[in-house]
């Protein structure tokens, strides 16, 4: 393969028409070109809707009870009913493929009153009363302190994480937050970490909550065993929208909930969701591989069409090889590696002008902030290595009818021919 | 060298069939300078182009160098074609993108010989023609009678058991046909064996052997005294 006469000759074939050769080359240059735009656009796409969805565990689904529309086993409709904290150990107990099950509840909110109260500043703010394992599940960066641990839950501590948003309207600036109380609906809590989600997009609710451990909230808050909604994320490979269909069951008969009753429990999948966008990434990669194959397959016809002029061409100097002494399987190596090799040549180039191009629209990205719904188009290497593969198959199609002509005029035909 | 026994062969041309060699015996023994006479269409380029493998006969054997040349595909036709023979052509056939050297060494390219020894040996033949200092040039650059001697120099470089020269003069004026025939002259004193396929008589006289051809036969096959081209020049 690796042959200095025989890459003399190809060199030599190729350079003969500059003109021709580079017309030929931009056919496959272009198909190529489209393939690596298309595909890093797709990607750009999907980074950006990824980054939506954050860190989060998406093999997640979030429960809580609605009012029972069924009456079942002697009780009426219309009543309500309440996750108690005791359906987590069942459900871990009773459910085999789960990895957390955060039990929350919530006071306050989103225009609520003032519940905060520290010195002379005061806020409205959300309370959660949460595991600890709720921040493997809607992850956030703890910027100073701790989170709530299992001791603190243990111990019903009085302790409380709070967002930036939540320090900056209740603390001057460089004032130590750590150690210090807030009073929240006239409890006092300890300050033992302040948290700062990355992945907020814009959502400024995110930055103004406090957590505090599940059972001291319940406790100082009246709740009893009341748990008011769960996060529930399955192990990987066992998708949670599988698995949703049994937790509903086997809770819905704990409470005695007619089995039908779609609507006492209410549910949002956000694997589901994830699955969906998912999907539709890998129909854009489809679509991506359709349009950039079919132009790219453009271009090899007309790589083949002038493989085959060129063999024409040649015709007469076939003849006087073969009468020489070369094989047939040689003069056909021959027109194959041409056709390759010009073919692997315009899709390099392709795949650089490409890859040029996706860097600059990388830095202008960059430049000018983000973008909604768009971010750090790229290929990796792995679509480079197919679009390789697809490249050396395409050249091998593109020589196969020319060299297999190449071979077919009969020496003596050949050597008559002007 | 060459046994040739009952060689048949007809070309259809439509629904007619041309019968054009109509049973050929012949044979050639070392060392041999033989000439093939005959009018165009009397089947001289026909049984030049079976010799020379590039063509199959119909019927009838063909010996050469002790090896029967029967149900050869392409590949083992190549094959012997590049041990067994070395051609000549009328309109020289060289490849004109490559020099006058690139182009003697070809043969040897298909041997498998490698780079260096193939390009001395290249040069070794072009000085034997006279053309060492041409080594360098492409076809186009030269004249002639240069370019069938850096054809002839081809033939040669493969070692060939036989030179099969179709009409190798016919493309050159009669000054130059000379210095070719000379050449080709001295290389048969050197031992080897040719065949040049001509119609013109004062070529053919500077052979050792005259074979006639008519209408697919032989109808005359005579020894003669060989006139020195050298005495022409």
């Amino acid at each position: 393969m690796f042959n200095r006469d025989r890459w003399g000759e190809i060199l030599q074939v190729l350079t003969a028409n500059w003109f021709r050769t580079v017309l030929t080359a931009f056919g496959v240059f272009w198909g190529i070109f489209i393939l690596i735009i298309l595909l890093a656009a797709g990607k750009g796409l999907e980074n950006g809707i990824r980054a939506d969805f954050g860190d989060i565990a998406t093999n997640t689904m979030f429960m809580w009870s609605q009012g029972v529309t069924k009456s079942y086993k002697g009780l009426p409709k219309d009543r309500n009913f309440n996750f108690k904290i005791e359906d987590v150990d069942a459900l871990w107990d009773n459910i085999p493929g789960l990895r957390y099950v955060s039990p929350r509840n919530q006071s306050g909110g989103f225009q609520g009153n003032n519940n905060v109260i520290r010195g002379l500043k005061s806020g409205s703010f959300s309370i959660y009363g949460d595991y600890p394992e709720i921040i493997r599940q809607q992850p956030m960066d703890i910027t100073s302190g701790r989170f709530i641990n299992h001791s603190d839950i243990k111990e019903n501590r009085k302790v409380a994480v709070i967002g930036t948003d939540v320090r900056k309207s209740l603390y001057e600036k460089g004032e130590e937050v750590l150690g210090t109380y807030i009073k929240v609906n006239g409890v006092n809590f300890m300050i033992i970490g302040t948290y700062h989600k990355s992945n907020a997009n814009g959502n400024n609710q995110a930055q103004q909550d406090i957590y505090t451990p599940f059972t001291t909230f319940s406790q100082v808050f009246n709740r009893a065993n009341n748990v008011g909604w769960m996060a529930i994320t399955a192990v990987d490979g066992t998708p949670i929208t599988v698995l949703k269909e049994q937790i509903f069951s086997f809770l819905k008969e704990r409470h005695t909930i007619h089995p039908q009753d779609l609507r006492a429990i209410g549910h949002f999948d956000l694997f589901e969701q994830f699955s969906r966008v998912v999907r539709l990434f890998g129909a854009l990669e489809f679509v991506a591989y359709f349009v950039g194959i079919l132009v790219l397959l453009s271009g090899i016809i007309g790589v083949s069409n002038i493989m085959l002029i060129v063999v024409k061409e040649r015709t007469k100097e076939i003849g006087i090889r073969r009468a020489l002494g070369e094989g047939p399987w040689s003069i056909k190596k021959q027109v194959l590696m041409e056709s390759i090799f010009l073919t692997i040549i315009s899709g390099m180039a392709g795949i650089v002008f490409g890859t040029l191009l996706i860097y600059g629209i990388n830095y202008v990205l960059d430049m000018n902030g983000p973008v909604d719904m768009f971010a750090n188009p790229n290929v990796n290497l792995g679509v480079v290595v197919i679009a390789l593969m697809i490249l050396i198959v395409s050249g091998l199609l593109a020589g196969f009818i020319p060299a297999n002509s190449a071979i077919r005029v009969r020496p003596i035909e050949a050597l008559r021919s002007e | 060298m060459i046994q040739i026994k009952n060689l048949h062969k007809s070309y259809k041309m439509g629904s007619n069939s041309l019968h054009v060699l109509k049973g050929i015996d012949f044979s050639v023994e070392e060392g041999e300078l033989v000439a093939i006479m005959g009018s165009s269409g009397s089947g001289k380029s026909t049984l030049l182009n079976i010799l020379g493998m590039l063509d199959n006969p119909d019927s009838g054997d063909y010996v050469l160098d002790g090896v029967p040349i029967e149900n050869l595909n392409e590949t083992k036709a190549a094959q012997y074609r590049n041990k067994f023979l070395g051609f000549i052509f009328q309109s020289f056939n060289l490849i004109n993108y490559k020099n006058a050297m690139e182009n003697v060494a070809l043969p040897l390219y298909y041997q498998k010989v490698g780079r260096k020894e193939r390009q001395e040996k290249a040069v070794n033949y072009l000085s034997r023609v006279g053309l060492k200092d041409w080594a360098t040039h492409l076809p186009s650059e030269l004249s002639g009678g240069q370019k069938q001697r850096v054809a002839i120099a081809r033939a040669m470089a493969a070692e060939p058991k036989v030179l099969l020269a179709d009409e190798p003069t016919g493309a050159l004026d009669s000054k130059t046909s000379y210095e070719v025939m000379e050449l080709i002259q001295n290389i048969n004193d050197e031992g080897n064996t040719i065949l040049v396929v001509t119609h013109e008589p004062d070529i053919a006289d500077m052979c050792k052997r005259i074979v006639h051809l008519k209408d697919g036969v032989i109808v005359e096959d005579k020894k003669v005294k060989q006139v020195r081209a050298s005495e022409h020049v």
